[in-house]
């Protein structure tokens, strides 16, 4: 194994930047969506729980299809996007973290949701006796309360995005410098006669990567408890 | 002064109460199921009467008829639960200035001081809520409560988690508070010695009907 070389380590760059861009995208929109689901019940939850968790279970060649159709320069937002606010999807990066966003929303919701229904609701209403209207309920007690779960949900939507191939190669392709990231590099090289070098750095890389993130995410479920027993 | 005329529906439970206090301390008591927990939380907001008004000095916080419904966390009451409730995330010092912070009240600590040392808990302040023992922390959430400046105390069995050595050491303070601290209480348990020690009123409920009412005699 020798050095990483500089095509590769566009590739690293470019992954963890459409991962952390995703991830920061994709939190604000997952706490809303998972004190929805824990909290309030409403006509079509079920519905979009299943819209949720879709992309963990179809296809990815599909999800990334439907975003092309949809976010394409051609597609009904995608059009709108570009000729309205100059935001360009296809075949940029920023096309890279909607696809990787999409992908990891499922795997981001989960602790987040988790983490908010094991709040004792008894202890919101404690807040509102003491005068806090339900909006300073949420970020005085609910929200800090379920940080720990925020952040094993953001955890693990960065650990997919970063690893995220089947819908941003379809939907952005494999541009070098542009929307190749690790796993696309890795699919590259595998089919070029001398890439088994290469490819084999960046499959330890992405082993790295992807441990480091299921560790930080045990290690803040545990806090979780701890927080939540008072200690 | 507290007026409550109200009916609600549980499942195959009923409970129609009707009663006005104007006592330091009103003493709600009852078997358990007799519904006193409903009707203290209905006064408290959490709960909502199918039918009929509640009137905290005089402010109608709820009024079927005419569609009021005032939520809890505009009715400035202190609500001391069985279980104190406390923020685990909090220490204690946080905890007691919740109420204060969200009222948006200006610091007063004058009447911070006086509270905590009444209650004595300064000794409190900086520990997290899970390494408090029972008594103390429910002397936290009575803190808690007060120092949100409210004008109706609600005490829900607030020794009923507490162990007979655990109760007479809280007992104490709460006939202080009575005296001292100058907010009127309702106060719920269906233990006789403790009512008789602390309420100036009675209201005695069974299966969700006010029985009788009066003064601590009715007790007997």
């Amino acid at each position: 194994m020798s050095e990483i070389t500089p095509a590769e380590w566009t590739a690293i760059l470019l992954s963890l930047r459409v991962a952390v861009i995703a991830t920061l995208v994709a939190t604000p929109f997952g706490i809303a969506l998972a004190w929805l689901l824990a909290r309030r019940d409403f006509w079509g939850k079920s519905v979009i729980d299943a819209l949720v968790h879709l992309p963990l279970v179809l296809p990815p060649v599909v999800t990334g299809y439907l975003l092309l159709l949809t976010f394409g320069r051609r597609g009904l937002v995608g059009g709108f996007l570009a000729d309205y606010l100059g935001i360009v999807f296809a075949f940029r990066w920023t096309g890279a973290a909607l696809a990787c966003g999409v992908m990891a929303f499922p795997l981001l919701v989960r602790p987040m949701r988790l983490s908010i229904e094991a709040i004792d609701r008894r202890l919101e209403q404690a807040a509102e006796t003491l005068g806090a209207a339900p909006w300073k309920v949420f970020f005085t007690v609910t929200l800090p309360l379920a940080l720990p779960g925020v952040l094993a949900g953001m955890v693990l939507g960065f650990a997919k995005a970063i690893g995220e191939f089947g819908a941003t190669i379809t939907f952005v392709s494999n541009i070098p410098g542009e929307t190749q990231t690790i796993s696309s590099a890795i699919y590259s090289l595998i089919q070029t006669p001398d890439g088994d070098a290469a490819a084999g750095r960046l499959v330890i890389i992405s082993i790295v990567l992807a441990l480091g993130a299921l560790i930080a995410a045990e290690w803040f479920a545990r806090r979780a408890t701890a927080r939540l027993h008072g200690n | 002064m507290l007026r409550v005329d109200v009916e609600k529906r549980l499942g195959e439970f009923s409970l129609h109460a009707s009663f006005t206090s104007e006592g330091r301390v009103t003493g709600l008591f009852g078997a358990s199921g007799a519904g006193k927990s409903s009707l203290v939380n209905m006064i408290a907001g959490l709960l909502r009467p199918d039918r009929g008004t509640i009137a905290i000095d005089g402010d109608v916080v709820d009024d079927t008829a005419a569609g009021i419904h005032v939520p809890t966390y505009r009715r400035r009451i202190g609500y001391v639960f069985q279980d104190a409730r406390l923020f685990p995330h909090l220490d204690v010092a946080q905890n007691l200035d919740y109420g204060r912070r969200m009222n948006g009240l200006a610091l007063d600590p004058a009447q911070h001081k006086r509270i905590v040392d009444l209650l004595d808990i300064g000794a409190l302040l900086d520990r997290r809520p899970g390494k408090l023992s029972g008594g103390e922390r429910q002397r936290v959430a009575l803190g808690r409560a007060l120092l949100s400046k409210p004008r109706l105390l609600l005490l829900d069995e607030p020794l009923g988690a507490l162990d007979e050595g655990r109760k007479l050491e809280i007992l104490p303070y709460l006939v202080r508070l009575r005296d001292e601290a100058n907010v009127p209480m309702v106060y719920v348990s269906h233990d006789v010695a403790e009512l008789r020690q602390l309420a100036t009123q009675i209201v005695m409920l069974k299966q969700g009907r006010v029985t009788s009412f009066g003064g601590v005699k009715v007790l007997s």
